[in-house]
């Protein structure tokens, strides 16, 4: 207990924070990546082309995007409340970024003789800290929406906020489900119990589909794209923003869509087990390393899978209205969560006996 | 100085620093954001107590959804300067006096209350996991916890009566 100043483990800080510079920027690469596939799905589902300019087949393009919007003006209205105009696209960043520190990207490595462990924290409350960290993801949308001073802004901002809180709450009682079958809320355990038995959407096939539906309204991905309607609100929520701060905005979006897919994968989906595959027994065969890296793969696949399904949603299915967006929350999911919840419930009471 | 007492100060003096924010400052949306500075700082403390699952679900009910319902009334609000209506002096004074008299009831009864010199575990304590939270509510506190569910119930159906007014 009485540890002087600066006597920590000096080893485990640099590990931590070696993994965290790594996790923030592997998460802010595939976030770039992210709107160039995008826009590929998008060509592609309606026959055109796409992206073709900027480097062989526009792989350039996001980097050309992004110089764009570091190069544009930066336009502060005179209206608008200075310090939360520009804390609004800090938060929306900031709460993108954290929540990837209790996922287990991978096994543990061997680092010349020290197992290394693939994920930023193992805390007992794993998948609490991410509701907490997305719930605070929300001021950042409300916080931007009132600072800009526009009615559009401020209503794209009140409607965003209110999905979000509406769709929170299915996606918790789905998850509950699933929590009364692991017994843990530790993402590690969560996985660790797929590694060896069945996935967990064999279990909880309805869970998965609300969570799923739920987590395309947290992340305003059409269906639920409602803040963003240009049909009805111009532009949204970041209607007044410009340059860098826009481009904060619609990057928290698409960390947000890669990170949900990381968590619906590791939730559901296994993780990072190898399908087919023993990975203990792998693991002894071919090393701990080079299992540790195929695993981290297979959650990029699986991961990759779940994005590409956000965008085919997204060029397939239109817009929600908003009543029905509401109806659809409140009316139906919220009940189809809880009786999703009873049934797990009396089924693992019924079989324990 | 040890690292849980740097933190310690830390978190305290953001917790009150934040809390006076609240209080003080003239715009109603900041001070909305500096509740939920203060209830970041309180959280802190819970989790330094190692009480993990009471500070993160603070965080989740208190700043992430009642305090985005008060962001929600009051952006809806309009309130500026102008349209504040002018106080009564003697309401201000009323006001003075029974603040005054809250203080004087709270400092007369910490005064005698008994300090303890190690009243918290710190860092290593696994009272506040989930696990133990969730025996200790089910088995020597069912009775308050079912309750006050009752009571939540109640106010959910008061809720909707409300919003079916209207119709």
């Amino acid at each position: 207990m009485y540890f002087t100043l600066l006597a920590f483990d000096w080893l485990f800080m640099i590990e931590k924070l070696v993994l965290i510079v790594g996790i923030v920027s592997i998460s802010l690469v595939i976030a770039m990546y992210e709107t160039w596939l995008e826009r590929k799905v998008a060509a592609w589902m309606q026959d055109r082309r796409g992206p073709s300019r900027a480097g062989p087949i526009g792989l350039l393009q996001p980097l050309a995007d992004g110089l764009k919007l570091f190069m544009k003006e930066e336009i502060i209205p005179n209206t608008s409340n200075r310090l939360l105009f520009i804390l609004g696209p800090c938060l929306a960043m900031l709460a993108a970024m954290m929540t990837s520190a209790v996922i287990p990207w991978g096994g543990n490595i061997d680092f010349f003789g020290r197992a290394v462990s693939l994920q930023i924290a193992d805390i007992n409350i794993g998948i609490l800290y991410v509701f907490a960290v997305v719930s605070m993801g929300v001021f950042g949308i409300m916080i931007g929406g009132w600072a800009s001073n526009n009615k559009f802004s401020l209503m794209a901002a009140l409607r965003g906020a209110s999905q979000a809180i509406s769709y929170e709450l299915p996606m918790g009682l789905s998850l509950i489900a699933l929590l009364m079958l692991t017994g843990s809320l530790k993402l590690s355990v969560i996985v660790g119990q797929q590694l060896d038995g069945v996935w967990n959407v064999v279990y909880q096939p309805l869970g998965f589909l609300i969570f799923l539906i739920c987590a395309f309204a947290e992340c305003n991905r059409t269906p639920f794209d409602l803040p963003e309607a240009e049909n009805e609100l111009n532009f949204g929520y970041h209607q007044e923003y410009s340059s860098m701060k826009l481009g904060f905005y619609l990057f928290a979006e698409y960390i947000n869509m890669f990170i949900s897919s990381v968590i619906m994968s590791t939730l559901y989906f296994g993780g990072y087990d190898i399908p087919f595959v023993n990975d203990a027994a792998l693991a002894e065969s071919i090393g701990v390393n080079l299992t540790a890296g195929l695993q981290a793969l297979t959650l990029f696949i699986k991961t990759g899978g779940f994005i590409f399904f956000f965008m085919w949603v997204r060029w397939t299915i239109p817009r929600f209205r908003y009543d029905q967006l509401m109806n659809l929350g409140w009316k139906k999911m919220v009940p189809l969560a809880l009786a999703n919840m009873i049934i797990t419930a009396a089924v693992i009471l019924w079989l324990k006996k | 100085m040890s690292i849980s007492e740097i933190l310690f100060y830390f978190l305290s003096v953001m917790a009150l620093g934040s809390a006076l924010m609240v209080i003080i400052s003239r715009n109603p949306v900041h001070s909305v954001l500096w509740l939920i500075v203060t209830f970041f700082a309180i959280s802190g403390h819970y989790i330094m107590m190692n009480a993990q699952f009471l500070g993160i679900v603070n965080l989740i009910v208190y700043a992430g959804a009642i305090m985005v319902l008060f962001l929600f009334v009051i952006m809806l609000m309009n309130l500026n300067a102008e349209t504040e209506p002018k106080k009564n002096k003697w309401l201000r004074m009323a006001g003075i006096v029974a603040g005054g008299c809250l203080l004087l009831v709270l400092v007369a009864a910490l005064k005698d209350a008994e300090v303890r010199t190690s009243a918290v575990q710190l860092v290593d304590g696994d009272i506040g996991l989930i696990k133990q939270l969730g025996s200790v509510l089910f088995t020597d506190y069912v009775v308050p916890f079912e309750i006050s569910s009752v009571l939540f119930l109640s106010a959910m159906v008061g809720a909707v009566v409300i919003g079916k007014k209207g119709d």
